[in-house]
């Protein structure tokens, strides 16, 4: 059975350890109902379209030893498809989890350029990111988590999950400010 | 004059961890310099929009980032610069190429990229300081010291010869 994709952040959340967890558009709005630690969760919202993996990756750059995790949309992986190359050659403390539902959810649902034929994992080991993972059921992510979300990155993770239509634009559940506030106190970034 | 060994002097008298970058030819020359040099770390970027959020994130994580590019990267990065500066309101600074500055001044190039991008400095409300050939790298480390000081984002622009 396909994940939804409630299911499949409630398995990320189990594993994330002590990693910042940094969400966009459609995840944004599901994480913070699933999370066990606000504390190091930053949702980018509002956002650039297809950054979030490149905040990221200056976060994991900047904090080797934690670690960060990105939630993106299969919609906003495409928009940037070079921070897998930037990612590759300069290795970092990253994990992106590419939740793939083939829509732009947040737009109410039209379908992606890349729906149902990108392969991310692939794409991910082109660039040069040796350490992939593809999941397209929920017992098999249950399974498989534990090992994709351990250690240290550069990894990519591909989830097949459920597609939404008709969903609203997730507000951010911080403002902005709060969040960077916050996220820097966590961290001693000054 | 701006140099590689010049501009890394002022780049560690600002005490910058990260230079993210996508060259232009003159930005380019300083490839060496930059790669070589204590305490400075080179991120290679392949879109300019990438290079707001990748500092973005080191800012968070508590580096002192800045990001090098031309004038066309800056027309390409204006979503990640407006998310960067306006919704996170990071106090990231910059630097930017005008390629075929002096030509445009002169009437001698059809280059439309100088002729854009101040007024787009503008429309960003990005505060900046335009560096000449009678400039030096003391006089963007005093314009990044004065944005760090007032705790906002800011930028300088590299008038440049013809390419």
């Amino acid at each position: 059975m396909m994940m939804t994709q409630k299911d499949a952040m409630t398995v990320l959340a189990s594993h994330r350890g002590e990693r910042i967890v940094v969400t966009t558009m459609t995840a944004a709005g599901i994480w913070p109902s699933v999370s066990q630690s606000p504390t190091l969760d930053f949702v980018l919202l509002p956002s650039a379209m297809g950054h979030a993996p490149s905040l990221g990756h200056g976060l994991a750059l900047a904090q080797p030893q934690r670690g960060v995790i990105v939630v993106n949309g299969d919609g906003c992986t495409l928009m940037s498809l070079g921070n897998l190359v930037t990612l590759a050659n300069h290795p970092a403390n990253l994990f992106i989890v590419v939740m793939d539902n083939g829509l732009y959810e947040v737009t109410g649902g039209q379908t992606t350029a890349g729906a149902g034929r990108t392969d991310f994992a692939g794409l991910a080991r082109a660039a040069g990111i040796g350490r992939t993972y593809k999941f397209e059921t929920l017992e098999a992510w249950q399974k498989g988590a534990a090992e994709a979300v351990s250690g240290t990155g550069p990894a990519l993770i591909w989830l097949k999950v459920e597609g939404r239509h008709g969903q609203k634009t997730p507000k951010a559940p911080w403002p902005m400010k709060e969040q960077v506030a916050r996220l820097r106190q966590a961290l001693n970034a000054g | 004059m701006f140099d590689g060994p010049s501009v890394v002097k002022a780049l560690q008298e600002c005490g910058i961890t990260h230079v993210i970058w996508l060259p232009d030819s003159a930005i380019g020359a300083w490839e060496k310099a930059l790669t070589t040099a204590p305490g400075l770390t080179l991120v290679r970027v392949c879109r300019e929009g990438e290079a707001f959020a990748l500092a973005a994130g080191l800012y968070l994580g508590g580096k002192k980032p800045i990001v090098f590019l031309q004038c066309t990267g800056l027309f390409e990065a204006g979503d990640s610069l407006r998310n960067v500066v306006y919704d996170m309101k990071l106090p990231i600074f910059f630097l930017a190429g005008v390629r075929n500055y002096y030509a445009h001044q002169e009437g001698k190039t059809l280059d439309s990229c100088p002729v854009f991008t101040e007024p787009i400095m503008q429309a960003w409300k990005i505060q900046y300081k335009l560096l000449d050939e009678k400039n030096t790298p003391a006089d963007m480390v005093a314009a990044y010291r004065q944005a760090q000081a007032e705790n906002r984002p800011g930028a300088v622009l590299l008038a440049e010869r013809d390419l």
